[in-house]
């Protein structure tokens, strides 16, 4: 007879040595784990809770500026600063990691409008209601944060005085153009004095231009005509328009997929297009109540920040109807622009509060140094909590955001707004002939038309 | 080298299909175009861990199960554990001992979950705990009681201990910490692992669900079949199956007063039952000699068995033992087909009386408790070779077991969790559909169609005078008024529900001139 039975050493299944590390082995057999499903939601109900607890998404605010923040510029070759300007022609380069001014850039006589950093990270480009485009030079990335006694300013490389006030300026990626935006669109180089190349498409202030990162010779701007419009540098003329309902307050592109844009629009919608399709919106995101003022993409493009006029700013998923974050203060005023920080895990929001806040791009998100067994505890966490997130219980927990109360009650008020002219157009179409009444899908129903 | 491949890949298939849990979703029905691209992706993801959780199981276990194979002419059951001892080595010898303690009474035996400590009650008020690595006692009281079960809580520090009046929970140490008066006299305790629930039924047939965490007592139900000696937890949903001597198995769940199942077993009073670790089967023995096993998914008798059987035990790779008398007997299916056929057997000494029989967790030994003492012998094949430190650890140091009891804590399940399927949490609940009701012409339809069934039956011819015509029209017409009967029942049932919901008020049927005169009812 052949008899063999479970026979296991004690040394092959322990350490050897109090400082090795505790064996481990697995069996993932499923009958080894009973009720697997019961406790995977009782750990995602726990995930969930736990995620509420430690959502502290507020870091600090940026304290320095005397009046409200129109623009900010992220500097693309150095992650810890941030350009913002003001309505009183204060620019500030700060550090983010201390929260303090590095730098400021003394200069502009009314408000500053606009800010870009060239792609190599030596010149900021700025413009401002007082007709003037002034190009500085960055300071090292060496510079001590300085003192509150005395604040390091740098005097500017250029001044370029033109026509007309200027609202917007922008950098093209991996090149040495910059195009501002105002009575019309100016592309300009960094030694001349003069514009090299306009472009002029319709009668109204162009108000926000973007360069698309994918090619650098395309730009998208929108204008107070409530268009949008794609330019290409290598063509002399503009190459489409579209025309909606609303103004754009302004424009991202998504830098991983850079055929997509997206605008933030005066009727608290934002508006994704695909750049080679216009009559359609790709996606619409709704959840703000009020102007959505300004938009920035994350880096991994899969998520983008908005501020509204409604003193919120939202973090959206970039296919998601809806927010999945909301971020608000007492004391954070209107917001004028937002940025999402180069490392994917900041957000910068600048208001009318003379303040720059900083904010964790996921609230519950454990910063500094993260073992790698921590790491896989919270994508684990996050898995399990996603699969079960539809479930009352747990989606109670996950959808639960305070919010202010004017701010609840204005979207309340939209709903039922919103609600009640739906039902109208449904009995409408109930009570008329089969076809007769059309209802367009929201993608294409604030697009007036597509110009070629 | 062809055909090697296929049957390799067939294999491979099987321990895939076991870890993919179930069918793939059926996407095709599917409007929203992004949901099932998303879900797609999901999918194509569970197969490719089911794949590779198969290569792991092929190639990266440390052990191998044990088992028996018989030569030539022998037979496996009929090899004694003398020969098996000869064979195998002596770390193994060491798991065959016999206990005796004649004094004490009958003894019964509870192993924690990861096989290594047993605690032993015998019924003269004996407890030990004994560890089974290294075969030490760890501490014996005496309670001076009699002691009818005792079963350890989530790990080897807590045990509880049903005696005369009142189940008591022991620490290792032998220290009292609980009397839980609220049980009762019980005659059995059973613990619910991921819950925390320590369930007993007592001698009044009540049965009760304590949380040992807090305390708190979740349900306290009468079974209403009287005093029962057979009571088994399902391992895989955490239902109590309780076995009564009308012969009836009923399956409890905390939350609700009533028996999720009942079903009659046997017979004859339900000496016990045993669940297998799949969930799927269950093994129950009626006093009239018979073992059924059981399909729980349909509630049907697979297979069944002659013999007594006392006890009944299931072992993780399946083998049933079952004992009686001073006899056990180890059955085992072989063939993959649910046949259970004689595997082993062992005999002790005449005059022995086999109480318990409980397979030791991830080793290949039975634990036997009988009349005068315990035993142990080896079952090749009986346990799972390869465990999972994070379920169940036989070489646990106390600061692993401290962290897997935390875990466990907070991974401990609501009562809610325990229903018959436990794949249904997180489920949609299928939307039920509404019956609809037969309009007035389909029912007149229905009604004819019974009449002309009524109709054509045949009606017995009667002989010795009894067949007069006018009897037999009498006959058949109560045939047909009988088929017509139930529909007119519901027509007058209608009526009057019609009736009582629009009954108005006389005072509004009343012309006007009359109206001062209706009755008031009495408000």
């Amino acid at each position: 007879m052949k008899v063999k039975v479970i026979s296991r050493s004690t040394d092959e299944f322990t350490r050897e040595r109090s400082q090795d590390l505790q064996r481990v082995f697995r069996n993932f057999d499923p009958t080894l784990r009973t009720q697997e499903k019961a406790v995977e939601y009782v750990r995602a109900l726990n995930a969930a809770k736990l995620d509420k607890i430690f959502a502290r998404p507020f870091i600090g605010a940026m304290d320095g500026h005397r009046d409200s923040i129109k623009c900010m510029a992220k500097n693309p070759s150095y992650l810890k600063g941030i350009f913002s300007g003001s309505d009183d022609g204060d620019i500030r380069l700060w550090d983010i990691a201390s929260r303090r001014t590095v730098c400021q850039f003394p200069g502009h006589q009314g408000a500053v409008q606009g800010l870009t950093v060239s792609t190599d990270g030596s010149i900021l480009v700025s413009c401002g209601s007082d007709c003037t485009v002034r190009l500085w030079n960055v300071p090292g990335a060496t510079l001590a944060v300085s003192d509150n006694l005395s604040d390091n300013s740098a005097k500017a490389l250029a001044v370029y005085v033109w026509k007309n006030a200027f609202r917007a300026v922008d950098h093209q990626w991996d090149g040495d153009l910059f195009a501002t935006a105002g009575a019309q669109v100016d592309i300009w180089n960094h030694n001349r004095s003069q514009p090299v190349n306009t472009f002029d498409w319709g009668t109204d202030t162009t108000i926000s231009v973007r360069f698309n990162p994918g090619e650098p010779n395309i730009l998208a701007t929108s204008a107070n005509d409530r268009s949008i419009t794609l330019y290409d540098l290598r063509m002399s003329s503009p190459a489409r328009k579209v025309i909606m309902r609303t103004k754009a307050n302004s424009i991202a592109w998504n830098p991983m997929e850079p055929l997509n844009f997206t605008v933030a629009n005066e009727d608290c919608n934002c508006y994704s297009y695909d750049a080679r399709k216009l009559d359609e919106a790709k996606c619409v995101h709704k959840d703000h109540v009020s102007a959505v003022m300004d938009i920035d993409f994350s880096p991994t493009g899969r998520e983008f920040v908005t501020g509204s006029y409604d003193r919120t700013v939202r973090i959206f998923q970039y296919n998601g109807g809806h927010s999945r974050e909301i971020y608000h203060t007492k004391r954070m005023q209107r917001v004028f622009c937002v940025k999402y920080s180069s490392d994917a895990s900041y957000v910068i929001s600048g208001s009318d509060d003379t303040n720059l806040r900083l904010w964790k791009a996921k609230a519950s998100e454990q910063l500094g140094v993260v073992l790698p067994r921590e790491k896989k505890k919270h994508e684990y966490l996050e898995a399990v909590k996603n699969r079960y997130k539809h479930l009352p219980e747990v989606k109670r927990i996950v959808r639960h955001r305070h919010l202010p109360k004017p701010i609840y009650k204005a979207a309340n008020l939209r709903r039922t707004m919103i609600e009640a002219e739906r039902r109208k157009e449904q009995r409408r179409k109930a009570h008329s002939a089969p076809g007769s009444v059309v209802t367009e899908s929201i993608r294409k129903r604030r697009i007036i038309k597509e110009v070629e | 080298m062809g055909a090697k491949e296929e049957n390799g890949d067939g294999e491979m298939d099987q321990t895939v299909k076991k870890y993919l849990r179930g069918e793939a979703a059926n996407l095709e029905g599917l409007q929203d175009k992004k949901l099932k691209g998303q879900l797609a992706i999901r999918e194509e993801l569970y197969g490719k861990s089911a794949k590779a959780a198969a290569k792991i199981e092929k190639w990266l276990l440390p052990s191998e199960g044990g088992y028996l194979e018989a030569e030539g002419i022998e037979k496996t059951w009929r090899i004694k554990q003398e020969s098996i001892a000869r064979e195998v080595d002596i770390l193994s010898l060491r798991n065959q001992y016999d206990i005796i303690l004649p004094e004490l009474g009958p003894y019964t035996l509870d192993f924690t979950p990861n096989g290594r400590y047993m605690a032993a009650a015998g019924r003269k008020g004996h407890l030990a705990v004994v560890d089974m690595k290294t075969l030490s006692l760890i501490k014996e009281i005496q309670v001076r009681e009699t002691v009818r079960d005792v079963v350890y809580l989530h790990n080897e520090l807590f045990f509880a201990a049903a005696q005369k009046k009142y189940p008591y929970i022991y620490n290792r140490d032998g220290t009292e910490l609980h009397c839980l008066k609220e049980h009762g006299a019980v005659s059995r305790l059973q613990f619910l692992k991921n819950h925390f629930l320590l369930a007993s039924i007592n001698k009044l047939g009540q049965l009760h669900y304590q949380d040992v965490t807090m305390g708190e007592m979740v349900g306290n139900y009468r079974t209403g079949s009287g005093r029962t000696d057979a009571m088994q937890v399902n391992p895989f949903n955490g239902v109590v199956a309780l076995g009564h001597s009308s012969g009836t198995v009923t399956m409890w769940k905390p939350t609700s007063a009533a028996p999720l199942v009942k079903m009659l077993c046997h017979p004859g009073p339900v000496s016990s039952l045993a669940f297998h670790p799949n969930g799927h089967l269950m093994a129950t023995s009626g006093k009239e000699k018979k073992i059924k096993i059981w399909d729980l998914r349909k509630f049907e008798v697979i297979q069944t068995l002659s013999g007594h059987a006392k006890t009944l035990n299931f072992s993780q790779k399946g083998l049933l033992a079952a004992g009686t008398g001073s006899f056990v007997q180890i059955l085992g299916d072989f063939s993959g087909s649910q046949n259970y056929s004689r595997y082993m057997s062992h005999s002790i000494s005449k005059g022995y009386q086999v109480g318990k029989v409980l397979f030791r967790p991830y080793e290949d030994v039975l634990g036997i408790g009988h009349s005068m003492g315990w035993s142990s012998i080896l079952i090749p094949g009986s346990g799972e070779p390869n465990f999972d430190s994070w379920v169940a650890n036989p070489f646990e140091t106390s600061k692993q077991r401290r962290e897997k009891e935390v875990h466990s804590l907070l991974d401990k399940l609501p009562p809610e969790t325990i229903m018959l399927d436990p794949t249904k949490v997180g489920t949609v609940r299928p939307a039920r559909k509404k019956e609809k009701k037969p309009t007035k012409e389909e029912r007149e339809a229905e009604m004819e169609a019974a009449v002309e069934a009524a109709k054509d039956t045949d009606i017995k011819k009667k002989t010795k005078g009894r067949n007069k015509p006018s009897k037999r029209a009498q006959r058949r017409k109560e045939i047909i008024d009988r088929a017509k009967r139930p529909f007119l029942e519901h027509r007058v049932e209608e009526q009057e529900t019609f009736r009582k919901k629009h009954k108005t008020n006389m005072e509004t049927e009343m012309p006007k001139s009359l109206q001062r005169f209706v009755r008031q009812k009495a408000t």
